[in-house]
């Protein structure tokens, strides 16, 4: 089994997003695990978005906005913060790892910013996925008796 | 409109575990306006209902679809009932009626509620819904300035208000709850009818509530 994990990053197109192309031409590095949707603003960001990655396999989503106070559409980020905190309760309810679902806040000019904690949020989800590998799931006894 | 609240996700998932091929059914009315039970919350309920049958290893396929009202026979077109038939159990995220309609005309498939239906409201602010109505069959709104004493008095005074009213709050929950006869009386005094609310009034006929049974409304000279 290919143990990588599958990060979807929903960022910004106005801060997160351009951070993100600025990493690029810094040449700074952050894992390959990560796909990046963007969004016109953070505050687009649904809960079925972010349910329906991790439906479709994501191991962890991030949602990327600007800081607060900055951003482009005045309280896009704000409502991104409320609904990610909503999805987080609604995947816990469905037996997911609300640890799995982050909301960050990355200006256009953090390019390293973006690379560090792409890098940081991959490891923790590295950790998890160990963690959670350890521990015999509902899920793993089910596959065992399959097997 | 009829504002109601998603169930429990364990509440949900229980109901549904039992069966092998399940339909979401969503309204497209009221409790989509209030955000509970429409095409959008089905949708959330579906993911969340895929993720947890996986987590939990059981077998369990989930349908998603919305007509545009659940209360009414005209929107149960045939492929609603295609989809319907294909099905072990069916999920209404319709409001109580709804729940009841789909049971009354899917016969031997079972159904399940979605959602706690809770009152007849008002949208206060995004998010926000708030009891304004109780269906009382005879209303009373034109006595008391517009503001609901049945509804909205949390002991549906007529005579109010009791010794709890403080600061304009109800005794029952003093930080949620405006007190109604407050709200009675400031607008009676704003439209210079204040001396009405002297008179004492009557106890009102419970009748044409649900006191009386069951209600029905017929209009003959619209039936078909
Ligand atoms: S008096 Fe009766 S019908 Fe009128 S608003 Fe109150 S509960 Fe509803
Ligand atoms: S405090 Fe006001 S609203 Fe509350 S029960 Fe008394 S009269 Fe009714």
């Amino acid at each position: 089994m290919d143990n990588e994990p599958n990060i979807i990053a929903f960022c910004c197109h106005y801060c997160a997003f351009t951070a993100a192309d600025l990493a690029g031409t810094m040449r700074q590095q952050y894992p390959p695990n990560l796909r990046i949707v963007r969004l016109p603003c953070s505050g687009k960001v649904d809960v079925n978005l972010i349910l329906q990655a991790f439906v479709e396999g994501a191991d962890g989503v991030m949602v990327a906005g600007c800081e607060i106070g900055s951003c482009h559409f005045i309280e896009g980020n704000k409502r991104a913060v409320k609904r990610v905190a909503y999805a987080k309760k609604l995947v816990e309810e469905a037996g997911v790892n609300p640890a799995r679902l982050e909301m960050f806040h990355i200006a256009a000019s953090q390019g390293p910013l973006f690379a560090r904690t792409a890098h940081e949020f991959t490891e923790y989800i590295k950790k998890l996925d160990a963690e959670a590998a350890e521990v015999p799931l509902a899920t793993a006894a089910v596959d065992g008796e399959s097997a | 409109m009829i504002v109601a609240e998603r169930k429990p996700f364990e509440e949900i998932y229980e109901c549904v575990k039992r069966h092998r091929k399940v339909l979401l059914l969503g309204c497209g009315t009221c409790v989509t306006v209030c955000m509970a039970g429409g095409e959008k919350e089905v949708n959330v309920l579906a993911n969340q209902l895929a993720l947890a049958a996986r987590d939990r290893g059981d077998d369990v396929e989930v349908m998603e679809h919305t007509i545009t009202r659940q209360c009414d026979d005209e929107f149960f077109d045939e492929a609603t009932m295609k989809k319907v038939a294909e099905v072990d159990a069916v999920v209404s995220m319709g409001c109580g009626v709804g729940v009841q309609f789909c049971a009354a005309k899917f016969g031997d498939t079972a159904i399940y509620p979605g959602l706690n239906t809770k009152f007849y409201g008002a949208t206060l602010e995004q998010g926000v819904w708030a009891e304004r109505c109780a269906g009382c069959g005879e209303c009373v709104l034109g006595d008391f300035g517009g503001v609901c004493p049945v509804a909205r008095c949390s002991k549906s005074l007529l005579n109010g208000p009791c010794g709890g009213s403080a600061d304009g709050k109800c005794e029952v929950d003093p930080e949620n709850v405006d007190c109604a006869w407050q709200l009675i009386y400031d607008r009676m005094e704003r439209l210079g009818r204040l001396e009405e609310l002297e008179e004492n009034r009557p106890m009102k006929d419970w009748s044409t509530n649900r006191d009386g049974g069951p209600r029905t409304v017929t209009r003959e000279d619209v039936k078909l």
